[in-house]
């Protein structure tokens, strides 16, 4: 739990998100992807889709389970990471980078405040 | 508190990702198990399996009372160090458990089996051992540490004396041997050839750095249970337990005149029919196929259930072992949680 980057924010359910502007960029931690175990397959929602926080908009599966990923706030896709529907292992390589999975323009990117910050997801994981 | 194995502090050393497996402190990866599979399929992996329960049937009635134990014949072992794959079943004919034995000697017979059953399958061994000269004795001084692969028995060879080399590369299938202080088996659980070895646990940390030497890869149960599954091989609790016919399982072949116990149940079993079959499944759309997943007809209805099911590595599909009605021929339809349609299976 090092390396937990300083710029993203964070949710109970281990996603992570980069506020650019409006737009932000969600992906899962790398704490959460070393969980999973190999990802093998993942369910991207489609550019339009409006979520609000909290609704089930992806999956991730590994060889070991399905997990659900929650919007961490509200908004309307605008992007997915094509490049997981033929290398998912992506996500366990770099889950903070190219290991994103989709992009939505917040409704409003204060929401974001609400979220945890790099050191509070760490406290909150340590124990594992 | 969970049990450390006798491999634990290696474990620890290769970066394991430890989990709790039936009260055994296990690795389930080193990384990536789907890389771990491939190296097994391709090379060498070597599996802590010190949790499955080791034990000694000794004394003159040893080879009657496993032929009473066990479903298949252990008149079948008539040369030391010849292993066979057999159940244990209950009157009712369910299975208590799957498990190898080995002829050491007309007074002494080993047995490996499961670690989740540990319990009852000491008890019913101890019950059903009265009434015949054996004593029923668990060795919890052994390690056990499985060496798969195509290069797996080389390099085990490797490490031995040139003496003990030539005896390991000389065992056939299901054949085992004691060289020194290790008993190699060429048994396994992957699919692969390769070898099961027991050893002093005092002895183990330097048999795994041996092979860490040769280049044998650590792999954890993650890889085992996808190479196992690729395999078509039961796992014990999720394929088979005691409500499930050997016959379904195809574990039991009938073929002898033999008095064991689960005999008559078998008996009328056949003569009643069985229902199922168990079969394997490629999933042709994309999703990943799970254990206890409804299986169903283009009508619909349900007609089995997967009782294994996850990620091949190798052919990169879901892949599932499934029980499914006897008279199913063909094709099947899975719902897919993630992707939310019905998915085609075929076998």
């Amino acid at each position: 739990m090092n390396d937990v980057p300083g710029d993203m924010f964070y949710t109970e359910s281990h996603e992570w998100v980069k506020m650019d502007d409006e737009i932000a960029t969600i992906g899962i931690s790398d704490h959460a992807q070393g969980q999973l175990g190999d990802v093998v397959f993942v369910e991207l929602p489609e550019v339009g889709d409006a979520f609000t926080a909290g609704d089930p908009c992806a999956v991730v599966e590994s060889v070991k389970a399905a997990s659900d990923i929650y919007a961490p706030i509200s908004g309307e896709v605008v992007e997915v990471n094509e490049l997981l529907e033929n290398a998912p292992e992506t996500i366990n390589d770099d889950a903070y980078g190219e290991g994103w999975l989709f992009r939505i323009k917040a409704d409003d990117p204060s929401e974001v405040d609400g979220l945890m910050s790099a050191e509070s997801y760490v406290e909150v994981n340590s124990e594992d | 508190m969970t049990r450390k194995t006798p491999f634990y502090q290696a474990h620890i050393g290769a970066a394991a990702r430890m989990v709790d497996f039936g009260g055994w402190d296990l690795p389930i990866n080193y990384g990536s198990q789907i890389d771990e599979h491939h190296t097994v399929r391709k090379a060498a992996g070597m599996f802590d399996v010190s949790h499955m329960t080791v034990v000694e049937i000794q004394g003159e009635d040893a080879r009657a009372f496993l032929s009473k134990l066990l479903a298949n014949d252990i008149a079948k072992l008539q040369e030391p160090g010849k292993a066979l794959y057999s159940c244990m079943l209950n009157p009712e004919g369910g299975i208590i458990d799957d498990l190898i034995t080995y002829f050491i000697s007309e007074a002494h017979f080993r047995m490996v089996v499961n670690a989740a059953t540990h319990d009852k399958d000491m008890a019913w061994l101890e019950k059903q051992a009265g009434g015949y000269e054996v004593t029923v004795s668990e060795r919890k001084d052994l390690a056990m540490l499985a060496v798969q692969g195509p290069e797996a028995r080389q390099k085990t060879a490797n490490i031995l004396n040139a003496g003990g080399a030539k005896s390991a590369l000389a065992l056939n299938i299901f054949q085992a041997a004691q060289i020194g202080d290790l008993f190699i088996a060429r048994t396994g659980y992957t699919g692969e050839d390769g070898f099961e070895i027991m050893l002093p646990a005092e002895a183990a940390i330097e048999l795994w750095n041996k092979l860490l030497a040769e280049e044998v890869k650590p792999c954890g149960l993650g890889a085992r249970d996808t190479l196992r599954l690729e395999a078509g091989m039961n796992l014990y609790g999720q394929d088979m337990d005691e409500t499930t016919s050997p016959f379904v399982s195809g574990t039991v072949a009938l073929k002898d005149e033999r008095e064991f116990i689960g005999r008559a149940a078998l008996i009328s079993q056949k003569e009643a029919g069985f229902k199922q079959k168990l079969v394997g499944l490629v999933l042709e759309g994309r999703g990943i196929l799970r254990p206890h997943q409804n299986l169903l007809n283009e009508a619909g209805d349900i007609i089995g259930e997967t009782t294994s099911g996850s990620f091949s590595p190798t052919l990169e599909k879901a892949i599932a072992m499934a029980r499914l009605n006897r008279d199913v021929d063909g094709r099947c339809f899975v719902w897919s949680i993630s992707v939310g349609a019905n998915y085609l299976c075929a076998w």
